[in-house]
């Protein structure tokens, strides 16, 4: 007697209507389900193809690098953006800035209970897209729910490994008097762009984030100068603290040009009204470049040779200071500190 | 940015610089105080003093409103939202200001019961009128606090509550005025007596003038013999406002000039003057971080308004509480002490954990300078 296996009916997700609830993060068939149509369906890979709860991969030789960075943006969605992209962009970043090639991505949900499944849905997609573009591949991951209250829709951790070429050794201890300071392109987009739709501030503007992966950049900076001493990318805090970041490790005094620092000039208008210093406002597809001075020519032809690194410029210099302070030619010509963000300039900006 | 940007120009500012150098006389010394906090923040962050010859020196003066609020002020603010269940709506800069008991606004939020009282920043006083307009059953107080400038939309959402009867909206008035905090310097013994508060002049305020107009310091220029140059916030206002001033000083003249003409008259807002008096009369006294006790130097809400006046509502008692012993803001909102003569600045006293107000905003002489000038006070390589 044979018998034909009655494949069980499953309802879709109901993409227009459904909402989270604590079913999603149960382990259940409700969770399964949530996995293999939303996150398996757009992010789809051999590795998650095997339905482990753990991606195996071989390794080549070499340095590997690992970064993880927790996404807490609001709103979700931003001009030129969202939570999802963002959070694939940022953990390749981290990689990348220690002159890396990232390999793979792990991402992790927390989710909140009421929060709509096409919302839901929209992120994933543009996580999967940010994903494929990039050729990182997503290939673990985990969901968890919270109840209504006890998070803000959804919450995304990304973890990222890569593997350094050989011969390069880029850290934020190796800046050296008599370095050259570059920057990949504008600052500010991002924060700008964020303020622009929050409740309390909300004003028009065309400002888009410039949220971006930039290992790409990165891998053609390396082929002109592999010798490049410190790669950073100024997220939260803006360019100020990451140069403080830096002048902290390497224990040197970083002396800024105003006028060389690349600021569109909506960018300008905004932190003028709103009472910020562009210096502080994050970036999300910018890095800052340190190199010796012989060798700042050609990484600037090769940054600016980029898309990502168009409007590239020379922005400062390295120098000795047992203070560790950075400080800044103003365009109106005196000199004043740039010091570490004090307090907090805008919550939740990543 | 344009409007902007012609403000900062850097050329410009090396030929004013020129022309300062060139007219202050070789032979004395030249001490201009600028009133205002927007005139210390810009001096700092452009690097001004780097321009002026060494014989011209800046003075920063009292003209930061959370530099210039009493702990006691702050105190009563905490004590209405931790045992009055009222929520406190107020300007970011104040939150951090310390208060009694090592406690601020900022600190009291964590402990406030958050089911009916909360302790929120916003950035106009509409943001308070607002939510209570929209929770009812909240009780909303507006702390509000600055010179001239902030006054009017102070006045507007008192007259704007009472209109629409909104009982559960009121404010706890701070509103201090910038000719009486000048007076006071004016005669402080430091000043008239004992002469170590050495004071050629005054860069005037800016977008307080825009409202009260120059006329009101024609009395200092006068009675004092100190000339007053009324100058925009921007770096290319305050050295012209500077240049104006040497000019008076070697000329022999005391007068009132407005180099802000593009935004002030002599007589000033008058719509603004006149609601500001509609809804305010002026307190006997006012006690300023600093200063003291200085009479007729701030406003409170006419009786008339008795229902939205949090001090009548709540029928509040003011005490004074004395500020760190160690503490110079005293002595450096009056002048006579520089940031870097306290011995707790940079210390134990810095923006991150301020002892003292004048490291709080921004637009403090402690926070200006330890954040943009502090690499003067010791030797750094320069390049």
């Amino acid at each position: 007697m044979s018998a034909e296996v009655k494949k069980a009916y499953v309802r879709p997700l109901d993409l227009k209507h459904g909402r989270v609830d604590m079913s999603h993060g149960a382990g259940g068939r409700a969770m399964a389900q949530l996995i293999e149509e939303m996150f398996l369906k757009a992010f789809d890979n051999e590795w998650l193809r095997q339905h482990n709860d753990q991606a195996s991969f071989a390794i080549t030789g070499g340095r590997m690098v690992m970064a993880t960075d927790s996404h807490v943006v609001s709103p979700l969605f931003f001009p030129g953006g969202d939570i999802g992209c963002l959070s694939v962009h940022g953990t390749i970043n981290d990689v990348a800035m220690a002159g890396a090639k990232p390999l793979y991505l792990a991402a992790s949900f927390i989710l909140e209970e009421g929060f709509a499944l096409g919302e839901l849905a929209r992120i994933v997609e543009s996580m999967a897209r940010a994903a494929r573009e990039a050729g990182v591949p997503i290939v673990t991951g985990d969901t968890k729910v919270v109840e209504q209250g006890k998070g803000d829709g959804v919450f995304i951790t990304t973890t990222g490994v890569g593997v350094v070429p050989p011969g390069v050794n880029i850290s934020g201890d190796r800046a050296l008097p008599g370095d050259v300071i570059l920057l990949s392109g504008f600052i500010g987009d991002h924060g700008t762009a964020i303020m622009s739709k929050r409740e309390s501030l909300a004003f028009d503007t065309e400002i888009v984030s410039d949220t971006a992966a930039l290992h790409g950049l990165v891998a053609a900076m390396i082929d002109a100068v592999p010798d490049i001493h410190v790669l950073r990318d100024p997220t939260r805090g803006g360019l100020a603290t990451t140069l403080n970041e830096i002048a902290q490790q390497s224990g040197v005094g970083i002396m800024l040009d105003e006028a060389a620092v690349p600021v569109q000039p909506q960018v300008n208008a905004a932190c003028e009204f709103l009472g910020l210093d562009p210096l502080y406002v994050a970036n999300e597809g910018k890095l800052v470049a340190i190199c010796a001075a012989e060798h700042a020519d050609a990484l600037l032809a090769a940054m600016r040779a980029h898309p990502l690194g168009a409007n590239a410029a020379r922005i400062g210099s390295v120098h000795a200071d047992a203070h560790r302070f950075v400080q800044m030619t103003t365009g109106f010509g005196g000199r004043r500190i740039v010091d570490w963000l004090s307090g907090e300039q805008l919550p939740r900006i990543c | 940015m344009k409007y902007v940007d012609e403000f900062r120009d850097g050329d410009v500012a090396r030929g004013l610089a020129a022309a300062i150098t060139r007219e202050a006389r070789a032979d004395r010394n030249y001490s201009f105080m600028e009133f205002c906090g927007g005139h210390t923040h810009a001096i700092s962050r452009y690097g001004v003093t780097d321009l002026l010859p060494p014989n011209v020196r800046m003075i920063h003066g009292p003209g930061c409103p959370v530099c210039v609020l009493p702990i006691g002020r702050i105190d009563l603010a905490i004590e209405l939202a931790l045992e009055r269940g009222v929520t406190i709506c107020t300007y970011g800069d104040c939150l951090r200001v310390p208060a009694s008991e090592n406690l601020s606004l900022l600190k009291a939020k964590a402990l406030v019961d958050k089911s009916r009282a909360d302790i929120r920043m916003i950035y106009s006083a509409t943001d308070a009128l607002a939510l209570a307009r929209a929770e009812p059953q909240r009780e909303v107080v507006f702390f509000a606090i600055g010179f001239e400038t902030t006054t009017p939309p102070t006045a507007l959402v008192i007259q704007q509550a009472k209109a629409e009867g909104l009982t559960n909206f009121s404010v706890l008035c701070n509103h201090v005025l910038t000719p009486a905090a000048i007076s006071n310097i004016l005669e402080s013994p430091e000043v008239r007596q004992y002469g170590t508060l050495p004071l050629d002049g005054f860069v005037g305020p800016a977008h307080v003038s825009t409202v009260i107009g120059s006329q009101p310091y024609e009395f200092f220029a006068e009675e004092y013999r100190k000339p007053v140059v009324i100058a925009g916030f921007e770096p290319l206002d305050v050295m012209q406002a500077i240049r104006m001033l040497v000019r008076q000083v070697n000329e022999g003249r005391a007068e009132v000039e407005n180099e802000f003409t593009r935004a002030v008259t002599r007589e000033g807002n008058l719509k603004a003057q006149q609601l500001v008096s509609e809804v305010f009369e002026l307190r006997r006294s006012f006690e300023w971080r600093g200063l003291g006790e200085v009479p007729y130097s701030a406003l409170r809400i006419r009786s008339a308004y008795a229902a939205h006046d949090a001090e009548a509502k709540f029928a509040l008692d003011y005490r004074s509480v004395p500020d760190n012993k160690a503490c110079e803001c005293g002595a450096i909102l009056r002048g006579v002490k520089k940031p870097q003569d306290c011995k707790l600045f940079a210390t134990v006293c810095t923006p991150e954990n301020p002892m003292g107000s004048c490291m709080v905003s921004s637009e403090g002489a402690c926070a200006a300078h330890f954040t943009y000038g502090r690499f003067r006070d010791i030797d750094v390589v320069t390049i």
